[in-house]
């Protein structure tokens, strides 16, 4: 039996010729990524059990990005712990305010990430990187107190689910709208444990932002990871960035998939994740029209330069509605100079929108936009449950960059291409 | 051991809001553990009771705080037909029992009086008087919990210093 890209990866890193589903396995890990909520957990258990050295401080990254800039004194406490584990270890990758960026935009912009590689890290969307034909989990603090130890982690090689791509996205339409579209197909557990293994001639069609923003929520299907076969474009992308040498896989031909979801992009729709599941989702044009409060562009989904291109193209010169607050968060220093040069952050502020430094502040409703009771947001973010931007009696709706932007406009849920 | 009952796909948000991340300490995440689905929990929850679940119990963030802050409310262990990956290695990670079993989240009932063989994953609903068999752990996962967690473990194989 022939083995997945996921599967071939995990074997090479764990020294094996052949995995098969369900095999447990400990594998060597080329990157181990932590944030400011996760990391002071990691760092008080590395340091609990006494350990006293990190593997390679080369393979270590920690970004500052939730609660930053610092939102309060406890927040810039966790920042501090962080500031000092990272002098101490002599972090070559530590990100502070000033040269942070949102974790999932930021590493592959640095050239952290690269084909055939196998990271972990101590926040969920970690599997974002799959977009660039590598295995990447998210993970929890101790398993990244071990990674940083031991350069370690145990796996259980995951079944796979093939997700087969035709055709090619329509105006308005984007990598958003992909993921949303098989969330709401196979359910939020619908890969639970598995990859998620993206293919057929649609991939090439897709922009590596686009990619990014479909590996980046493979965890709201449950699964483990969601990867991509590595083409021109990767290699165009990775060129300039990543230095040192990798190597692709590639899925064998008689490599076994539980499941086959095929997607025909010529024919998806616009798609929205109603409250309060990432699956429930609906075309736009079925709750156009629904009352809005806030909305909210950037996050490790839809945080980067193509999605910002795709909202001023709907906001420029345009007003975001009275009533309504728009709120729009470059998702790295680099993403917010492209955006200044192209003009888009000036349509943002001229039509009405806060333009912020980055953070993942409203995403989790930790700062930055936090909702008020009753309130509802189209955001632009990756997870709608209840109390994520507020509390309990706000609500969330997910969107693309152009139906979030449309819909500031509107002042209620708006399609693009009707604006 | 009375029993907490709760639905599918109960996330992490609700489990702990991110809104209480920035203060990691036990103490604190179990005052407010499981707050936004039900509000009575951390005041009402009492050392060694269970939460029964339905099926993806954990989904969404990758939070350690999560199942730190229903241990350290007391709560003996989690039963659910199926666990989000991350939360699955978290709990095993830090030593917090769950257990996958569907028929015992389908029938034992919120209030019930509830007792848990680990040794053996027998769950026993002791107000019906039945029993049910949770999934056994992998030996891998085992040694894991055995050795009292993950770093633990791989500083008694040397692999960690």
């Amino acid at each position: 039996m022939g083995m997945t890209m996921t599967q071939k990866i995990l074997a090479r890193h764990a020294g094996l010729d052949h995995v098969v589903p369900g095999q447990l396995v400990e594998g060597k890990l080329d990157l181990v990524l932590g944030n400011d909520i996760t990391t002071p957990v990691a760092i008080s258990e590395f340091n609990k059990a006494g350990l006293t050295r990190v593997f390679d401080r080369e393979k270590i990254a920690l970004v500052l990005d939730h609660y930053t800039p610092c939102k309060d004194i406890k927040a810039a406490q966790l920042c501090a712990q962080v500031r000092e584990f990272a002098q101490k270890y002599e972090i070559t990758h530590f990100y502070d305010v000033g040269c942070m960026g949102v974790e999932h935009a930021l590493l592959p912009e640095k050239g952290l990430t690269a084909p055939g590689e196998c990271m972990i890290g101590a926040d969920s969307h970690t599997c974002t990187y799959g977009a660039v034909g590598m295995f990447s989990t998210g993970v929890g603090s101790t398993d990244m107190a071990a990674g940083m130890a031991t350069g370690l982690a145990w796996f259980r090689i995951p079944a796979a689910v093939k997700v087969t791509l035709k055709g090619k996205l329509q105006p308005c339409v984007s990598g958003k709208d992909v993921i949303l579209h098989l969330i709401g197909t196979i359910g939020v557990d619908g890969a639970l444990y598995k990859s998620l293994e993206f293919a057929g001639e649609g991939v090439g069609s897709l922009s590596m932002d686009d990619r990014f923003t479909i590996a980046n929520m493979a965890i709201e299907a449950g699964a483990k990871n969601g990867i991509f076969p590595v083409d021109g474009r990767t290699r165009a992308y990775l060129e300039g960035r990543v230095t040192r040498p990798w190597q692709a896989v590639e899925a064998d031909p008689d490599a076994e998939y539980e499941r086959e979801v095929v997607i025909d992009l010529d024919q998806l729709q616009p798609t929205v994740a109603l409250p309060h599941l990432p699956s429930n989702t609906r075309t736009v044009d079925q709750v156009a029209g629904t009352h809005i409060d806030q909305v909210v562009i950037g996050s490790c989904t839809n945080g980067r330069l193509e999605d910002l291109r795709q909202a001023a193209a709907v906001l420029k010169g345009r007003r975001v509605a009275k009533g309504v607050r728009c709120i729009v968060i470059p998702a790295t220093q680099q993403i917010t100079l492209d955006a200044m040069a192209e003009g888009l952050i000036q349509t943002f502020i001229q039509a009405g929108c806060a333009v912020s430094t980055p953070t993942c502040g409203p995403c989790l409703g930790g700062h930055m936009g936090v909702l008020s009771d009753g309130e509802r947001a189209i955001s632009t973010t990756n997870r709608n449950f209840v109390g994520r931007m507020g509390p309990v009696t706000s609500e969330i709706i997910l969107a693309n960059p152009a139906v979030a932007a449309a819909s500031a406009v509107a002042g209620c849920v708006a399609d693009p291409r009707t604006l | 051991m009375k029993v907490y009952k709760y639905g599918d796909n109960v996330d992490t948000d609700v489990i702990i809001p991110a809104r209480y991340l920035n203060a990691p300490d036990e103490k604190s995440l179990a005052c407010h553990c499981m707050e936004d689905i039900d509000a009575g929990f951390a005041s009402t929850v009492e050392k060694g009771d269970i939460v029964v679940a339905g099926a993806n119990f954990g989904c969404g963030s990758s939070r350690e705080h999560a199942p730190l802050a229903l241990k350290a409310c007391g709560v003996k262990c989690v039963i659910a037909p199926s666990f989000a990956r991350i939360f699955y290695r978290n709990a095993i990670n830090i030593g917090f029992p769950i257990l996958e079993c569907a028929q015992a989240s389908r029938e034992i009932r919120a209030g019930d009086q509830v007792s848990v063989d680990f040794a053996t994953g027998r769950i026993t609903d002791e107000t019906t008087g039945k029993t049910y068999q949770a999934a056994p752990f992998p030996e891998f996962v085992g040694n894991i919990i055995e050795s009292g967690g993950l770093l633990k473990s791989l500083k008694d194989r040397g692999v960690a210093r």
